[in-house]
């Protein structure tokens, strides 16, 4: 046992404990809040770095390194449960991004939120989400997993509804909170399920016997539930639900564009970087589970087209295409970005689905980096330009801000996976690449190559718009000045501490210095998983990667390369065409897109109606179960009360009467008897002895005389 | 008129004289008086019917007379010690106003 495997619970306690001093320390004290929550997250990567290089030094021992340690936490019954860590590939290169993406963000929220009066409050949050967000990553038990999955959640939705002055952002943290717990419930029940079917909810445990270990799995595997399908089938979906919630997935992705509402920091971490991926680390985790088929009646084996995985697939896909078509036709910069992310986690969902846990998590730590820049990169604009956020109003910053954009524009290609230089290049090909091998369908494959048309079109739309072109912010500026400005002011606290100046400027070094060191990783970290060298892969599956550059050439994989580099090149070509060559002049133009398909930029600018289905139909429903049940409450429910209520006061005046004037008038009757009685004796009582004595007397000769008449007859 | 008779007539008489002292006084001291003359009645009836009666040897009668005067001797140590407490309390013996006893 390593030290550090023994010792990993100090990464999530680290900023646990900040976000606990901090919440107890005054408003004013900002530096100590900063200080304490960027100390904590950089004590907490280097102790990640440590975790990772110890798995590097153990890496290709025998089959995948894992260390397990933990505590016992309570007893019921015969069974103890247990609070464990676990330290494989899989934890230590999440601890990384989760620590190294945090850290950066916190660094850059040091100066996006310098002005907001709030300061204290949103590091004790962003401190306390980085903890749970830890404590997800090296959860070895799906309770922890559960409990620290539950407290990223909430989290999410403090910090959503950080601004809680605006409605807005009240009502997008609750939609947040809400959607997620519909996915939660089904993760709540695959785990008491999972509990009922194996007794242990450890993934992983010393002696073989944890859940996603190979006895648990034959038994479930070969144990079969409704419909014919197996009950690890059954599992699985149901944690794949909770997974879809929190990641966005596509009935349940109408939360993350609204999440737009907190702070920017907060979106590129909570909403583009770490949680979102936490479902689809979640998948990875559980992937066993998934994957488990049965083989015979006695052996099991693992496969890539299990029900569950299909459907992991198959939302994954529509997902991406979805999402990504939706984020054409958005003009506020946050809302594409968020809607890019769905897409993104879509196609990580896809990668998992038909390609295993290294094409999936090699996406998600690429992904974690490009959309974390793309999101400091959006903040730095946004702040530049006064907070504001719709892109039509932008245009031309490249002058203005040149750092921020050769960051964003590198970001941008990563995203849209301009070939060869840039990580999102080299991730999305695996998983094309992944989904091209799958053997029950090529539709996602299809599907999977739309959406990366789609994005490169909106990311290169999204540039042209932001950076290039004349600054069309101005002269709307001026005409709003007068008239919104007290409006405008309240909306965002921290918008009056600018001197009202017109031109956008560059961010200060605090916020450009992280979205550099970004940038640098959205370029580099492609080259840790190229076909050629295929580290990632071999580090997460615990086999030595061998450097290799006919697998360039091999099995089509060339071809694929160069299919996905033409997608991506008529994707940014064409939006450089319709957006970039030809820019628009004024805010209220049209879209290019609207003038040549009114309707379906219409569908999409309206987000295909979800929300409006929603509204229509679930909401509806909802408000009118709620509505019954307030009828119910209050005119069935309440009128039994209130007719027991009636009763019970009728039958306690009755009782009352009667013993007012039956019961009480008797009784007083007879003690008024008594008293009269007594009083009458107690007059005999008179406490004369000589009277007594007379009595004696009288009564003595009384006898005597008794006596005599008797003798005489 | 056989010598029984007239020791109870004079008896009788006694206890007749005790009582009424007993019931008519006021003062306490002259009730206890009155009830020491009783208690002498019974005695003289004691020693009456023990003299005139079938065993006059064998003494009881005496006996018991001797007892009963050691008896009204104590009675009427504690009977006066009892006057003397309540002259103490009240600052009287006269017994109309000792109605505490009353219910």
């Amino acid at each position: 046992m390593t030290w550090i495997a023994q010792n990993l619970w100090l990464i999530p306690v680290l900023p646990l404990v900040a976000a606990g001093v901090i919440a107890v320390s005054k408003q004013r004290q900002r530096k100590l809040a900063a200080t304490l929550a960027i100390g904590s997250m950089v004590l907490a990567f280097l102790l990640s770095l440590c975790a990772f290089s110890t798995t590097l030094l153990h890496h290709g021992d025998h089959g995948v390194f894992r260390e397990i340690a933990g505590f016992n936490w309570f007893q019921f019954g015969g069974q103890w449960l247990h609070i464990d860590w676990v330290l494989d590939p899989l934890t230590a290169i999440m601890l990384v991004m989760v620590s190294f993406v945090s850290l950066l963000i916190f660094i850059f929220s040091a100066g996006y939120m310098a002005h907001d009066e709030n300061f204290t409050r949103f590091f004790c949050f962003l401190s306390l989400f980085a903890a749970a967000m830890l404590g997800v990553v090296i959860a070895n038990n799906l309770l922890l997993f559960f409990i620290c999955w539950e407290l990223v959640g909430l989290t999410s939705y403090l910090l959503i509804g950080f601004w809680y002055h605006k409605p807005s952002a009240v009502a997008a943290a609750k939609k947040a909170f809400i959607t997620t717990r519909i996915g939660d419930l089904g993760l709540l029940l695959g785990m008491v399920w999972l509990y009922a079917e194996t007794g242990t909810l450890n993934f992983y445990t010393t002696n073989g016997l944890g859940c996603l270990e190979q006895s648990a799995l034959a038994a479930m595997a070969t144990h079969l539930t409704a419909a014919g399908m197996a009950v690890s089938t059954a599992i699985g979906l149901l944690i794949f639900l909770g997974a879809m919630g929190k990641s966005g997935q596509l009935p349940l992705h109408v939360w993350l564009p609204d999440a737009m509402e907190g702070p920017t920091p907060v979106s590129a971490l909570i909403h583009a970087a770490t949680m979102v991926a936490a479902g689809v680390f979640l998948v990875a985790r559980v992937y066993p589970l998934m994957s488990v088929t049965m083989v015979s009646w006695h052996d099991v084996g693992y496969s890539n087209h299990t029900g569950a995985l299909q459907v992991v697939t198959w939302i994954g896909a529509i997902t991406a295409i979805f999402a990504a078509s939706i984020a054409v036709a958005q003009t506020d910069i946050k809302r594409i970005l968020a809607y890019s992310t769905v897409s993104q986690l879509g196609y990580m969902m896809m990668g998992l689905g038909v390609g295993g846990v290294a094409v999936g998590m090699f996406h998600l730590i690429t992904h974690a980096f490009f959309k974390a820049l793309l999101f400091l990169g959006s903040g730095s604009v946004i702040h530049g330009c006064h907070e504001e956020q719709d892109v039509r109003k932008m245009g031309g910053l490249r002058k203005f801000m040149p750092v921020t954009f050769a960051a964003y524009a590198i970001g941008m290609l990563a995203l849209a996976g301009f070939p060869l230089f840039f990580s999102g290049f080299w991730s999305k090909d695996e998983i094309l690449r992944a989904a091209r091998g799958w053997p029950v369908s090529h539709v996602p494959f299809y599907l999977g190559c739309a959406g990366a048309l789609l994005t490169a079109f909106y990311m290169m739309r999204q540039v042209a718009l932001v950076f290039f072109g004349q600054y069309r912010g101005s002269a709307c500026e001026e005409a709003r000045i007068s008239s919104a400005e007290m409006e405008r002011k309240s909306e965002h606290p921290h918008a009056g501490s600018y001197e009202e100046n017109d031109e956008p400027r560059e961010s200060p070094a605090v916020m450009t210095v992280p979205l550099v060191i970004l940038a640098g990783f959205a370029i580099l970290l492609g080259f840790i998983g190229t076909p050629a060298w295929p580290w990632f892969d071999g580090f997460l599956n615990g086999e030595p990667a061998g450097f290799n550059f006919n697998k360039l050439t091999e099995g089509g994989t060339l071809g694929l390369m160069l299919t996905s580099a033409v997608i991506v090149f008529t994707g940014v070509g064409l939006g450089w065409w319709l957006y970039g060559k030809r820019q628009r002049k004024t805010v209220e133009e049209p879209d290019v897109l609207q003038v040549a398909q009114p309707a379906v930029f219409r569908l999409l600018e309206n987000k295909y109606f979800v929300d409006e289905i929603y509204e229509a139909t679930v909401i509806r429903f909802n408000a009118g179960a709620a509505r019954a049940c307030d009828f119910l409450d209050r005119w069935i429910w309440g009128g039994m009360v209130l007719l027991v209520t009636w009763v019970t006061l009728g039958l306690a005046r009755f009782y009352r009467f009667t013993d007012e004037f039956v019961v009480n008038l008797g009784f007083d009757t007879g003690c008024e008897a008594l008293r009269e009685g007594g009083d009458e004796l107690s007059s005999w009582h008179s406490g004369r002895v000589q009277t007594y004595l007379r009595v004696i007397g009288v009564a003595l000769v009384v006898l005597i005389l008794f006596l005599i008449w008797g003798r005489k007859t | 008129m056989t010598p029984l008779q007239g020791c109870l007539l004079v008896s009788a008489l006694l206890f007749a004289i005790g009582l009424a002292g007993a019931v008519t006084r006021r003062n306490a001291i002259l009730a206890l008086v009155g009830i020491e003359l009783m208690l002498n009645a019974a005695n003289l009836n004691f020693i009456a019917f023990w003299r005139y009666g079938p065993n006059p040897e064998a003494l009881s009668g005496m006996m018991v007379v001797i007892f009963s005067i050691a008896i009204a001797a104590a009675e009427a140590a504690v009977g006066l010690a009892l006057i003397i407490a309540i002259y103490r309390h009240y600052r009287t013996v006269n017994l109309d106003e000792m109605r505490n006893l009353k219910g």
